[in-house]
């Protein structure tokens, strides 16, 4: 409901409404105890007020056990409640749910550029389905920004360095097109580092899709990346020694020399392109040389959905084509 | 019938200072004073070795490479002369309270050159470091997968050891000060606070160096690279 | 009963007899002054100038934020207008001011001292202080710093071509300032309180500069380092913050944060202390709770230390890490809507006068609660989320900062002015002024709330153009709230030449500082003083004569 003089932004993602019914639980509090404590003041300064300088002196009253100890109490336990239910959508907010489409977001002074994993790439737009979820994994080129979609109420630091990719997800109920915002300072045109939300129905965004494809997905885009850079000369999916191949390996545990065992998800290969000496594979010499520097944030995240796409076969490359364009078959 | 205590004394020490009604206040108001203001260096401290701690953590591989740059005989031989000007500085506040204003002369002049020879052995670690390629910032010039990270920790390594001897630095300004007052006669047994609380100062500087010691040149020297 | 000879009301006018004002004239006399009370009165001077630059650097960027589109200052200038602002209102204002100005002047006679602990100590803070803000200033004339005021990696410390290493050496010199200034209250609070003064005894005023100075002495060092770590990474060009070297910008957060969140509670116990006396005097009440009071600022002082995480739920820390620091930020809320509740209960069956300090302490109440209130929003995580960066946080800053502790000083300012001048300010237009202040407050910061819901972040130079109504509503706030600060300088300025003399009590208050004339010798009380008597009781009346 737009007015001329709106209090909140327009509701259009699953998380809108609860947060904005949480906001509104918080200005209830909030109000009922302002409104109490300026009544109370109001009707105790008339009350009591100094009528004439020879007014009799008040008696001390020096505090009362009973007073102190309810409103510490009951202010404390209604905190629990303010605490609880924003700790439960802090968590709903940053958990993805599975299955959600995934979208890469590059932040860089002062643009945000999307890559979808089918190929498209946009500057300061980003249009998708209405109805689905949506995953952004995001990433910096130089400084720290932030990712801000007031209609969602949805919002992530994008911050540069390794195991710094930053995960927000929202699923979008309404058509319409909504502010980007960039919120983290970032310099000289931080207010001009804004955007568009385009929400489609599906059709119009299958039609989109068409539209704007042609490029090589992500994933063929990571594959082209991986020669050119020389992994394959010691990982390509054959390789000798055995287990260099990277074939299988997201989505698994590693270990580590020193004992530890890592996840290997999307920080972990980054990492692993960046500074390769953080994590060594145990049983292997800490030979492999850094890419930092020779590779950018968008080309990390394409050779990531390359690597990706070895652990799952029915987004491997060369029989990918076909399935993107239709986008739907498994 | 008023009761009053009178501010002024008649008979007071000369070294009374005016805010404060006798010299017991005087002496315990300037200890807590020392004792506050090392609160202070703790924390600042503190925070460097919290940062030191979060790379060193992020950083094993690198923090071995760095560790084995470090002299162990070095920090060895400063530790031990740095102790041993703890030792010197106690005696020195004990030799005022006594009022035996040659013990503590000398005690604080050997206090300074245990500071002054912690200072030179450092001053030549330092060089080292500059001439193998290993001061950031200035000269620089070991590459390699984790060169950055090494820069890093090596950043910390000197800052630490900057500030700690920025501290002895001052420190030794101070000992300067209370030696012109031990020659002019300023202390005896009923006044000798400058000594005991700069001697609370040049041992929290020895503490920090026992921290630094193990921190910088002990803890790394095990790791395989 | 305290018993010091007291001044009547009849005796001769200030000019004639000594006091800490006339004793001796020279610039050097002032400039080398140990008189707490002096460096004092050396403190509100340069507060005042820097208070009123950072107020101008604000006009600026309210008179930006009029339109849409950037059509007063380019993007460059507006950056640093509200780093500038940010910078100096912080430090060079906000975190010395009712310590360095009413601390300094009232501790000592609060206690029965003849003078802080450590005199020379004091001279040095303030000049330290001045230092400080001198390398500000000369960073804002020589282009400006354009970082933010919290001067975030790998921007502050790699990409921004600005003075950041001058800005950062003078809040580091600034620092240096407060922490001495903390060290000070500490040790003349424990060591130099006159006989029979216990600590259930001393006033609310000097508990809570107890509690800031403890947060001043073990927070501003963190600052310290983190300035001086930022200092060394830009000049050295190594990587400390900067990830590209390897070093990690969300620590630098974290160290930051670390200081300059207890140094909000720097800023606003010491607002409290004053709220508590004025409260007490203008209801002829001693403060309902004393004890709790109290306590509640000690324990503000402690739980301030284990939030700073608050500031960074969004930055990518873990998500149970944000959940600890959430919960402990509704912790810190506790003893803060004590103290409201405790004055409030203050006003039962007193005897309530409207005075202008007064005034100004109602208006704190209202203010503060709201701006508090924010603050529980802001620690609600899924809520946060929302409005971090955005509007509502400058709302809810402003209301505690501005509406609290502005607003506690000028209460502060009101009530000891005849105890610091010899003078009454003018009631009628003192008054004025706090209505003033109070309107144009919230019509500055309230449409910020809503602003901030709306999506609007922080630190834009332009906007879409639907935000603009309520920039527009803001800035006229602003206006108004400029003239609710100005009149104050006019008529304080005024009074030092044509206000009434004040007697040694206009107040009736009950306080040692009352208890001796004004203005004060230099040494305060001719005898030190002994306490028998109970704090702020009322039911027995003030020796001298009420104005």
């Amino acid at each position: 409901m737009q007015n001329a003089f709106p209090l909140f932004p327009e509701s259009a993602s699953t998380m809108s409404g609860q947060v904005d019914a949480l906001t509104f639980f918080l200005t209830l509090v909030s109000g009922l105890m302002t409104l109490l404590i300026f009544a109370t003041i109001t009707i105790l300064a008339i009350k009591y007020r100094r009528r004439s300088p020879n007014d009799p002196l008040p008696a001390p009253i020096h505090g009362s056990w009973l007073l102190e100890s309810t409103w510490s109490i009951v202010p404390f336990l209604v905190m629990l409640i303010m605490f609880a239910w924003g700790a439960r959508l802090f968590f709903d907010n940053y958990t993805p749910p599975v299955g959600a489409m995934e979208i890469f977001v590059v932040g860089k002074q002062w643009m945000w550029k999307v890559q979808h994993p089918e190929g498209q790439r946009e500057i300061n737009e980003l249009h998708i389905p209405v109805g689905r979820p949506i995953m952004l994994t995001m990433a910096s080129e130089d400084v720290i920004h932030s990712f801000f979609i007031p209609a969602f109420r949805v919002k992530h630091d994008v911050v540069p360095g390794v195991g710094r990719y930053s995960q927000l997800w929202f699923n979008a109920t309404k058509v319409g097109d909504y502010h980007l915002f960039c919120a983290e300072y970032c310099g000289n045109q931080h207010s001009g580092m804004t955007g568009w939300i385009h929400v489609m129905e599906p059709a119009d965004y299958q039609a989109w899709l068409s539209l704007h494809g042609g490029n090589a997905t992500m994933a063929q885009a990571g594959e082209t990346l991986f020669g050119q850079l020389g992994c394959a000369t010691c990982h390509a999916p054959g390789a000798t020694p055995p287990n260099l191949s990277l074939t299988n390996m997201y989505g698994h545990p590693v270990q580590l020399v020193g004992g530890a065992t890592v996840l290997a998800d999307e920080n972990y290969i980054r990492e692993s392109i960046i500074n390769p000496r953080a994590k060594v594979v145990l049983g292997y010499p800490p030979v492999m040389p850094t890419y930092q520097g020779q590779v950018t944030e968008e080309g990390v995240l394409q050779l990531i959905a390359y690597i990706k796409s070895l652990s799952r076969p029915s987004e491997r490359p060369a029989a990918n084509n076909a399935n993107a364009r239709e986008g739907t078959k498994k | 019938m008023p009761e009053t205590v009178a501010a002024a004394h008649h008979h007071h020490n000369p070294a009374l200072v005016h805010q404060f009604d006798n010299e017991e206040q005087q002496r315990t108001a300037s200890t807590l004073g020392m004792w506050i203001f090392l609160a202070t260096e703790i924390m600042f401290f503190g925070g460097l070795f919290a940062a030191y701690t979060v790379y060193r953590y992020l950083n094993p591989h690198a923090f071995a490479e760095a560790s084995h740059h470090m002299s162990v005989k070095a920090g060895a031989i400063n530790t031990t002369v740095l102790i041993c000007s703890s030792l010197t500085m106690a005696m020195a506040v004990r030799s005022a309270q006594l009022s035996s204003k040659k013990a503590t002369a000398w005690f604080i002049i050997v206090t300074m050159i245990f500071g002054i020879a912690f200072l030179g052995i450092k001053a030549i670690e330092y060089h080292e470091h500059y001439v193998e390629g290993a001061a950031p910032g200035v000269n620089w010039t070991i590459t390699g997968n984790d060169a950055r990270q090494i820069e890093l920790l090596f950043c910390f390594y000197f800052i630490m050891t900057g500030m700690h001897a920025f501290h002895m630095i001052v420190g030794l300004g101070l000992m300067s000060y209370l030696l012109t007052c031990t020659l002019k006669n300023r202390f005896s047994a009923a006044y000798y606070s400058p000594v005991e609380i700069i001697g609370l100062y040049w041992h929290f500087v020895d503490i920090v160096w026992i921290f630094l010691f193990p921190m910088l040149y002990l803890i790394g020297q095990h790791l395989k690279t | 009963m305290s018993t010091i000879p007291l001044t009547r009301l009849d005796e001769p006018a200030t000019r004639q007899r000594p006091n800490y004002l006339n004793v001796k004239s020279t610039i050097g006399s002032w400039l080398l002054t140990t008189d707490h009370k002096r460096i004092a009165i050396l403190y509100l001077l340069s507060i005042t100038a820097f208070f009123f630059m950072g107020g101008a650097f604000a006009t600026m960027i309210r008179l930006e934020l009029l339109t849409p589109q950037g059509d007063f200052v380019t993007a460059d200038t507006y950056n640093k207008l509200f780093t500038m602002h940010g910078l100096i209102m912080v430090f060079l204002f906000l975190v010395p001011s009712i310590p360095a100005v009413l601390g300094n002047f009232l501790i000592p006679m609060m206690i029965g001292a003849r003078d802080l602990a450590f005199p020379k100590i004091n001279l040095l803070s303030w000049y330290l202080y001045v230092f400080g803000g001198i390398f500000v200033v000369y960073a804002a004339l020589s282009g400006g710093v354009d970082t933010g005021w919290t001067f975030y990696t790998p921007y502050s410390s790699t990409y921004s071509n600005s003075a950041v290493i001058t800005t950062a050496l003078g809040v580091f010199v600034a620092g240096f300032s407060s922490i001495l200034t903390g060290l000070n209250f500490i040790v003349t609070i424990h060591k130099m309180r006159a006989p029979g003064l216990t600590w259930g005894k001393i006033p609310l005023f000097v508990w809570s500069h107890y509690a800031t100075a403890l947060i001043q002495i073990l927070g501003t060092p963190v600052l310290a380092i983190t300035i001086t770590l930022l200092v060394v990474e830009r000049i050295a060009h190594v990587g400390i913050f900067d990830p590209a070297l390897g070093g990690d910008p969300v620590l630098f957060q974290h160290m930051f944060w670390f200081y300059s969140h207890p140094a909000v509670y720097i800023m606003i116990l010491p607002g409290m202390g004053v709220i508590s006396e004025v409260i007490a005097c203008y209801s002829r009440k001693a403060v309902f709770g004393y004890k709790v009071v109290a306590a509640s600022s000690m324990a503000i002082a402690i739980l301030s230390f284990l939030v700073w995480g608050h500031h960074l739920f969004v930055s990518g820390q873990s998500i149970y890490a944000g959940m600890v620091f959430s919960l402990l930020s509704f912790f810190v809320a506790v003893p803060s809507a004590i103290k409201v509740f405790n004055w409030t209960a203050t006003l039962y069956k007193g005897s309530i006068s409207f005075e202008t300090p007064m005034l100004y302490a109602f208006g704190f109440i209202g203010l503060f609660t709201m701006g508090g209130l924010t603050g529980l929003f802001l620690a609600s995580l899924g809520f946060d989320v929302h409005v971090t960066d955005t509007y509502f946080v400058i709302a809810h800053f402003h209301y505690v900062m501005v509406g609290g502790m502005v607003v506690a000083y000028l209460a502060g300012i009101h009530y000891w002015w005849p105890k610091m001048t010899g003078r009454m300010y003018p009631e009628a237009w003192a008054r004025i002024a706090a209505i003033v202040v109070f309107v144009g407050f919230n019509l500055t910061f309230f449409p910020q709330f809503i602003l901030g819901y709306l999506g609007m972040p922080r630190r834009y130079h332009v906007y879409p153009p639907e935000f603009q109504a309520l920039n527009v509503l803001s800035t006229a706030g602003a206006s108004v709230l400029a003239v609710g600060y100005l009149l104050p300088i006019i008529y304080l300025l005024w009074s030092l030449k044509y206000g009434a003399i004040a007697p040694a009590n206009p107040w009736g208050a009950k306080g040692l500082e009352w208890e001796t004339p004004s203005p004060p010798p230099t040494d305060n009380f001719i005898e030190t003083p002994i306490v028998t008597e109970l704090t702020y009781d009322y039911s027995k009346p003030a020796e001298a004569p009420i104005a």
